[in-house]
């Protein structure tokens, strides 16, 4: 059993190199399970390898990282990433995949379930329930490649509730999505954490389409944190063409 | 037809070749790296060309020369940053390099390393369909096992990843999988021909649905019938057992490619629905 004031993940003096450049440097972050967080940041400044450094798929060159009390190495990352949800930017992909938009969202269960273990009813019936909780259930025989972006997005939330996760994050999930679509979303993921109570990590470089419920935000420029409170005391401090 | 062993014993040989390639097919064409089958396929061709040289089991050499295959192109594509393609290239002219440089190292008859190229289902013997149904039974393990996982990878490997599926060790056993499904069908179907009823059946297949189990099933089933039907063809009109087998997998993807409902445009897609059975579960607001 885990309280607010339990850390959900702690980075700290966290470096990851790509090549000869330095993506994040000696980053220090703190999040109490239950929080959420919105990470701001120019295109490069290091937002999404932080995300990437919490669900394990990049290793920092030199530091500590912790999420839900384990150390997410490139072996064991996978386990850990059994109880986070991730969601991308809505991906182009092939019309012609032989996937349906309901195949999709019961993976979420895929990883909790574990190997030799089949699909059970149950899970189909949880990804059904979840379509309809975020208003597609009229899509689910359709293919995966065969629907919009926001749909997508939707369909990725869905994924994640099936999964479960004690941890959510987001990475830039409103991107090359329309007006209408990104306030959905932004509802949507606002409606989530308000329900699940789960950490959620969101990335974004839009300071238009902000949820309005975070606890904090953190503003990232050239890899490094450079600035971290609550949305009305950084927010005015934020100069816009620092995006 | 069936009177006489041989063409019993090829049969048999060709409905396992058939399961396991058109298995192996879906594997590779639904993740695009058709071209890796190509690379695997000479690969074997190369390592089975040795393994007669130095008269060591060509089966067992032509494993490991298509399993390295299937393993170094990974490595190669990330350290080169190049695309999986470009890397299937350049191990496969290495691969058909030293296919080339063993045939002319070989002393003396080359008879049965050239009978590779093009294989030899009519002289399909009982160790060929033990190692053949071996492989096939291994196959369909392989995908009950790993079903949920295996259509994960294949159809969005970025979302297997984020569920906590070791999608790395999936994708790789499938890759050295059907490297050994390819090295054990070599000596049937044949270096130059094998590439045709790994990806010809699967690529058909893909054609008629959009669910990834009626493609396995579909897959399967035309790789079987491409070999029966070529066998059948060879039979009457006296014509080469292989190239029958190639030319018919062909006509059987130019056909799925004439009535594929996947011909409509998107905005037509709705229809599917009436091709698709809905899964069974009533929708119901979470709590």
């Amino acid at each position: 059993m885990t309280c607010a004031s339990d850390p959900c993940i702690e980075l700290h003096n966290v470096t990851v190199v790509r090549g000869h450049r330095v993506v994040l440097n000696h980053v220090n972050l703190r999040a109490r399970c239950g929080e959420f967080i919105v990470i701001i940041g120019a295109n490069g400044a290091g937002k999404t390898t932080l995300l990437q450094v919490v669900n394990g798929t990049v290793q920092p060159a030199s530091g500590q990282v912790s999420v839900l009390g384990k150390s997410p190495s490139f072996l064991n990352g996978y386990k850990l990433r059994r109880n986070v949800g991730f969601v991308a930017q809505a991906p182009h992909f092939d019309p012609r995949l032989p996937v349906t938009v309901l195949e999709t969202v019961v993976s979420g269960c895929f990883g909790k379930r574990g190997l030799f273990r089949r699909i059970r009813p149950e899970d189909w019936q949880k990804a059904r329930q979840a379509l309809a909780w975020v208003g597609i259930s009229h899509l689910a025989d359709r293919p995966l490649g065969s629907i919009s972006g926001g749909e997508f997005q939707r369909s990725a939330i869905a994924r994640v509730l099936v999964q479960e996760p004690a941890l959510l994050l987001f990475d830039e999930p409103t991107n090359s999505l329309d007006v209408r679509a990104k306030s959905e979303i932004v509802k949507l993921i606002e409606r989530i954490h308000g329900e699940t109570r789960a950490t959620t990590l969101y990335v974004t470089h839009d300071l238009k389409y902000l949820p309005d419920r975070c606890d904090r935000i953190l503003f990232i420029q050239k890899g490094e944190i450079c600035g971290d409170g609550r949305p009305e005391e950084l927010l005015p401090k934020i100069v816009v063409q620092e995006l | 037809m069936f009177s006489h062993s041989f063409l019993l014993n090829a049969a048999l040989a060709g409905l396992f070749a058939g399961i396991s390639c058109g298995i192996a097919g879906v594997f590779l064409v639904t993740t695009h790296l058709s071209f890796l089958g190509v690379c695997i396929a000479h690969a074997g061709f190369a390592g089975a060309i040795l393994g007669i040289w130095l008269k060591i089991d060509p089966v067992i050499s032509a494993s490991v020369f298509s399993i390295a295959a299937a393993f170094a192109i990974g490595p190669l594509a990330d350290k080169g940053e190049l695309s999986p393609d470009t890397a299937a290239g350049i191990i496969f002219s290495l691969t058909i390099g030293l296919a080339f440089l063993f045939l002319g190292l070989m002393p003396g008859s080359r008879g049965e390393a050239l009978s590779l190229f093009w294989g030899g289902i009519l002289t399909a013997n009982s160790k060929d369909l033990l190692l053949l149904s071996f492989v096939t039974l291994g196959t369909l393990v392989i995908v009950a096992l790993f079903y949920k996982e295996i259509v994960a990878v294949l159809c969005h490997r970025s979302i297997a990843v984020a569920v906590g599926i070791p999608a790395v060790f999936v994708l790789y056993l499938l890759f050295v999988w059907s490297a050994i499904i390819i090295a054990v069908s070599l000596r049937i179907v044949g270096g130059l021909l094998i590439y045709s009823l790994v990806v010809n059946p699967a690529a058909a297949a893909f054609q008629l649905t959009y669910r990834i189990k009626y493609l396995f099933i579909l897959s399967a089933l035309f790789g079987v019938l491409s070999t029966w039907v070529g066998l059948f063809v060879s039979y009457f009109l006296d014509l080469p057992a292989g190239a029958s087998i190639v030319i018919v997998s062909t006509v059987i993807f130019a056909v799925a490619l004439f009535i594929s409902p996947k011909r409509k445009t998107i905005s037509d897609l709705d229809p599917v629905r009436e091709i698709l059975p809905p899964h069974n579960g009533d929708s119901k607001e979470l709590k």
